[in-house]
């Protein structure tokens, strides 16, 4: 039963087969076998979980009308926060905090009767690509428990690839999702910005953040985007505008007569050889399907991965200013005499760890009164030409493809102390953030050379994600027939698992 | 060419809100170096007539009528304070006066 999609466990209950509250139990049980060498959970609402399965079940039995994902399991990112649950985004300076309110997105999956199983595991304020930045210690990805999942979202992705949950939000200011979702073999997806509300979203780099679903197939992200998206009036930036049908999109996986770019840039040399084999046969694939494909240039992409670590240090310099030890979080150094300022430095110092601190400094830096012209003014304009870059792209092509990362997952401790060469894993996927627009993952095979998982990255205009869906539901029905089963029928078995 | 001196990265910790020990900041002043280094090409394209961009979509004020509405109990606004009293935060002194 835990292996199925979302959607096939809602088919179940909805036939009588099992309810939410026997379902909720499977997955904490295999929680309970299999999360001490995964480390997808930083917190586990065992009884919260049931007594939300128990309502569901309830509200089914006395024939009361329910949504799709209706009693299904979920696992949520600790950066968003969720009233009464310990959320610490990561970090060490909120241990212990229990946020007095739900986020927007935490209240729309209540409301549709998700069952929300705890919180996941990330890099400390969603900085990273590795999951290594936790201060609570690394998740290790399921193919390969010597790996990382991906990151900042690594705990969500290592628990759908364990069949912890079928279903996680996941948040994505630089690849967040779509990178944990290509090491992982599952699909991940930021849609266009304000097309979810941040409001209960920790925020990390405001201009670029955005929460998203995270699930293993297609439709079932399909399912969960519909849930969580729409209009917010707790968000500034939360669009006033339909949500895009991305469910119909993603059930017709219609791609006859679209056009679909690959981005010249966004591939080729710094590309791992499998992940390029397996992205040229999905592109053969779409072919067949009937989709044109096209080849478009975006050559100010080049530009994006140094513009992005100035925007988002940038934002974050301004944003981690609220941690200040006076209004919730940890306070250190609180001893007679003590200054507030002395108590916050001291505090910041303890609290942060290594990457926030350098991004927080260099922010500091790059907004600085004689650099802020060189460096944030000057990331500002490049932010421009790429939007400019993807305006010309999409007049030529309905969607963009690339492969979603450059490598497939790498050793945990491999680039730990090389900060530069941790932001490259982000070069295909930061454009997209830059211009607001969506960006899918989803897989499309193994390398052969090492057997991890690639992905397969799809853009699309800014509130046009169902053509993500169209042309993800697409390939996944291509590839499905051709390995007879799902990518993750080929994870090896952990440990504990029946 | 050492673009940040130890003392910058520390002015900057200050202004940051930081302290940090003597060994953080050799480490950040020489990693600095490097970073700004990579993320200094921005300045290869970003010439003057290009309008910079702060936000992917535009941003308009949000407002909602001047009505009382419901809003967090002060036991709820105060459910995360490191320190309390009388139904405040407690924090500690922010002028030098005498403790």
């Amino acid at each position: 039963m835990i292996t199925r999609s979302a959607h096939e466990m809602s088919a179940a209950m909805v036939k009588g087969e099992v309810t939410s509250e026997q379902l909720t139990q499977l997955h904490l049980n295999r929680i309970s076998a299999v999360d001490q060498q995964v480390h997808a959970f930083l917190h586990v609402d065992t009884e919260g979980a049931l007594a939300q399965a128990r309502a569901v079940d309830a509200a089914r039995s006395s024939g009361e009308k329910v949504g799709p994902l209706a009693g299904v399991p979920l696992a949520l990112k600790d950066v968003m926060v969720q009233k009464g649950i310990p959320t610490t985004a990561g970090s060490k300076i909120l241990e212990g905090w229990r946020p007095p309110y739900d986020s927007t997105v935490v209240s729309k999956l209540k409301t549709a009767g998700v069952v929300i199983l705890g919180k996941t595991n990330m890099d400390e304020f969603a900085m990273g690509s590795s999951t290594e930045n936790s201060a609570y210690g690394p998740t290790h990805n399921p193919w390969d428990l010597t790996r990382i999942p991906g990151g900042s979202g690594g705990g969500s992705s290592a628990s759908l690839a364990a069949f912890e949950a079928p279903l996680a939000i996941g948040t994505d200011t630089g690849g967040s999702i779509r990178q944990p979702a290509a090491v992982t073999g599952t699909v991940g997806v930021k849609p266009t910005y304000g097309g979810v509300s941040r409001y209960g979203l920790i925020a990390f780099s405001s201009s670029l953040d955005q929460a998203g679903p995270c699930a293993r197939t297609v439709l079932d992200a399909a399912l969960l985007h519909e849930v969580i998206a729409g209009h917010d009036a707790h968000d500034a930036t939360s669009i006033n505008a339909p949500v895009p049908e991305v469910v119909k999109a993603a059930r017709s996986g219609d791609v006859k007569g679209m056009k679909i770019g690959v981005v010249k840039e966004l591939n080729g040399d710094g590309y791992q050889a499998g992940v390029r084999s397996r992205f040229e046969e999905s592109l053969e694939l779409l072919a067949k399907a009937g989709a044109e494909i096209v080849e478009v240039s975006c050559p100010n992409f080049e530009y994006a991965l140094a513009a992005y670590y100035l925007i988002a240090p940038s934002e974050c310099s301004s944003n981690l200013a609220r941690f200040d030890a006076m209004r919730y979080g940890i306070r250190v150094g609180d001893e007679g005499a003590a200054s507030a300022e002395s108590v916050m430095n001291l505090t910041r110092e303890v609290g942060f760890g290594r990457e926030v601190k350098r991004r927080i400094i260099l922010g500091t830096y790059a907004l600085s009164s004689g650099y802020f012209d060189a460096y944030y003014g000057s990331a500002q304009k490049v932010r421009t030409l790429i939007m400019q870059d993807f305006t010309k792209a999409f007049a030529s092509a309905d969607v963009l493809v690339s492969p979603t990362c450059p490598t497939t997952a790498f050793k945990i401790g491999e680039k730990a102390n090389d900060p530069l060469a941790m932001y490259l894993n982000d070069i295909a996927t930061i454009p997209v953030n830059m211009a607001g627009i969506g960006g899918m993952s989803l897989p499309c095979g193994l390398a052969p050379e090492d057997g991890l998982p690639v992905g397969f990255q799809i853009m699309a205009p800014a509130m046009q994600d169902q053509r993500m869906y169209s042309v993800g539901a697409a390939l996944e029905a291509a590839l499905l027939t051709q390995w007879g089963s799902p990518l993750l029928s080929k994870i090896p078995a952990l440990a504990g698992s029946k | 060419m050492s673009q940040l001196s130890r003392s910058d990265v520390a002015n900057l910790a200050r202004l940051a809100r930081i302290d940090m020990t003597d060994a953080e900041l050799d480490h950040l002043a020489t990693e600095m170096d490097v970073i700004l280094a990579a993320v200094a090409r921005v300045q290869e394209v970003a010439t003057p007539e290009i309008a910079p961009t702060s936000h992917p979509i535009p941003i308009h004020n949000v407002t909602r009528p001047d009505v009382v509405s419901a809003s967090l109990t002060p036991e709820a606004a105060l459910s995360g304070a490191p320190a309390q009293e009388d139904n405040r935060f407690r924090v500690p002194q922010i002028l030098g006066e005498e403790a």
